[in-house]
């Protein structure tokens, strides 16, 4: 994690290597946007435990979430931050195959969430269970596919990485690059965890 | 901002923390996706179970999920109590502030209102 230090920035006495300034000054802008989406999060998740009773006389938690698939799902997203995590080892190690192949898989598993997730919302929607049924359903929709989309960008994120490390090859760049993805990266898995506890586990009590 | 300086002289950095700012060894990252499994794997072992009443239950999902984020706030965002950290760790709380005063505000605000909305079936004979 890289920390706001002052011999760092541009104007402190000893001249440091400028690429780790930026890579110091960027990581923490960066997290400091990542907190502020945690609080967008945090908003979805009020609505949604406010409304989560309204349910209109339409279906309820215990009747469309089925946890097997979300089990998959979070299981997906946990290997995924696991591999990101290696990629970004690797591309500080330099070792450009062993970073292809975890930024690869990253992505073979965010897609796979994102699939499994896709699949759940039209089955939802088949079932007569949509967005527009309850309020309880629109809190639920806008907050499962808020992070389902932040899923999306991640995916373009990683393919922007692909044709950014084929084009410059490796550098300070890149480096902190892949630095700021895998902080958003293990970021959505944290909010994911909220998501699974709160909505699909408790939600499915009965 | 002396006392950052002076903590790092004589504290130096763990290994695995480069001077990139602590990228972490992939041991890190298998012990954080152990536990992370092992929580996860009890919270849907927890919601399914019959031999709990429903309020424990809820009780203890609530406190996997922390436990949970815990586990990913160490082990993949390597967020520490290391005194160089501490701007880092002081956005974090402030957020947690935030988080806190914006779901629990909002259920309590909500809450009390619902308490103050006159009965539907009155509300309707009222609008005839």
């Amino acid at each position: 994690m890289t920390t706001l230090d002052a011999s760092r920035l541009p104007f402190a006495d000893p001249p440091h290597d400028r690429a780790a300034d930026r890579l110091g000054a960027t990581g923490f802008g960066f997290y400091v946007y990542l907190l502020s989406d945690a609080i967008l999060f945090a908003s979805l998740f009020a609505a949604f435990a406010v409304l989560h009773r309204a349910t209109a006389g339409g279906p309820t938690g215990p009747e469309v979430f089925k946890l097997p698939g979300v089990l998959l799902e979070t299981a997906c997203l946990l290997v995924s931050s696991f591999t990101c995590g290696l990629a970004m080892i690797a591309a500080n190690a330099g070792r450009k195959l062993a970073l292809t192949g975890f930024l690869a898989i990253t992505f073979a598993l965010g897609a796979a969430f994102l699939g499994l997730e896709v699949s759940e919302f039209t089955r939802m929607i088949a079932e007569g269970a949509g967005p527009d049924r309850s309020a309880f359903l629109s809190g639920f929709f806008t907050l499962v596919g808020a992070h389902g989309l932040h899923i999306t960008v991640g995916l373009a994120w990683i393919l922007i990485l692909f044709g950014q490390l084929w084009r410059d090859g490796f550098g300070p760049g890149f480096s902190r690059r892949i630095f700021c993805f895998s902080l958003f990266w293990h970021v959505l898995d944290v909010v994911w965890i909220a998501i699974f506890t709160f909505v699909y586990l408790i939600g499915s009590q009965p | 901002m002396s006392d950052y300086q002076d903590s790092r002289a004589a504290a130096p950095r763990t290994p695995g923390e480069d001077a990139r700012g602590g990228v972490g060894h992939w041991k890190t990252y298998a012990v954080g996706l152990g536990l992370a499994l092992l929580l996860t794997g009890a919270a849907f072992a927890m919601a399914g179970t019959t031999l709990m009443t429903p309020a424990s239950i809820v009780a203890g999902l609530i406190v996997l999920a922390i436990a949970q984020m815990i586990v990913h706030l160490i082990f993949f965002l390597h967020i520490t109590t290391a005194p160089a950290h501490k701007t880092n760790i002081l956005a974090l709380l402030l957020t947690f502030v935030i988080i806190l005063l914006v779901v629990i505000g909002s259920l309590v605000i909500m809450g009390q209102s619902n308490g103050l909305m006159m009965p539907m079936d009155q509300l309707m004979s009222r609008q005839r």
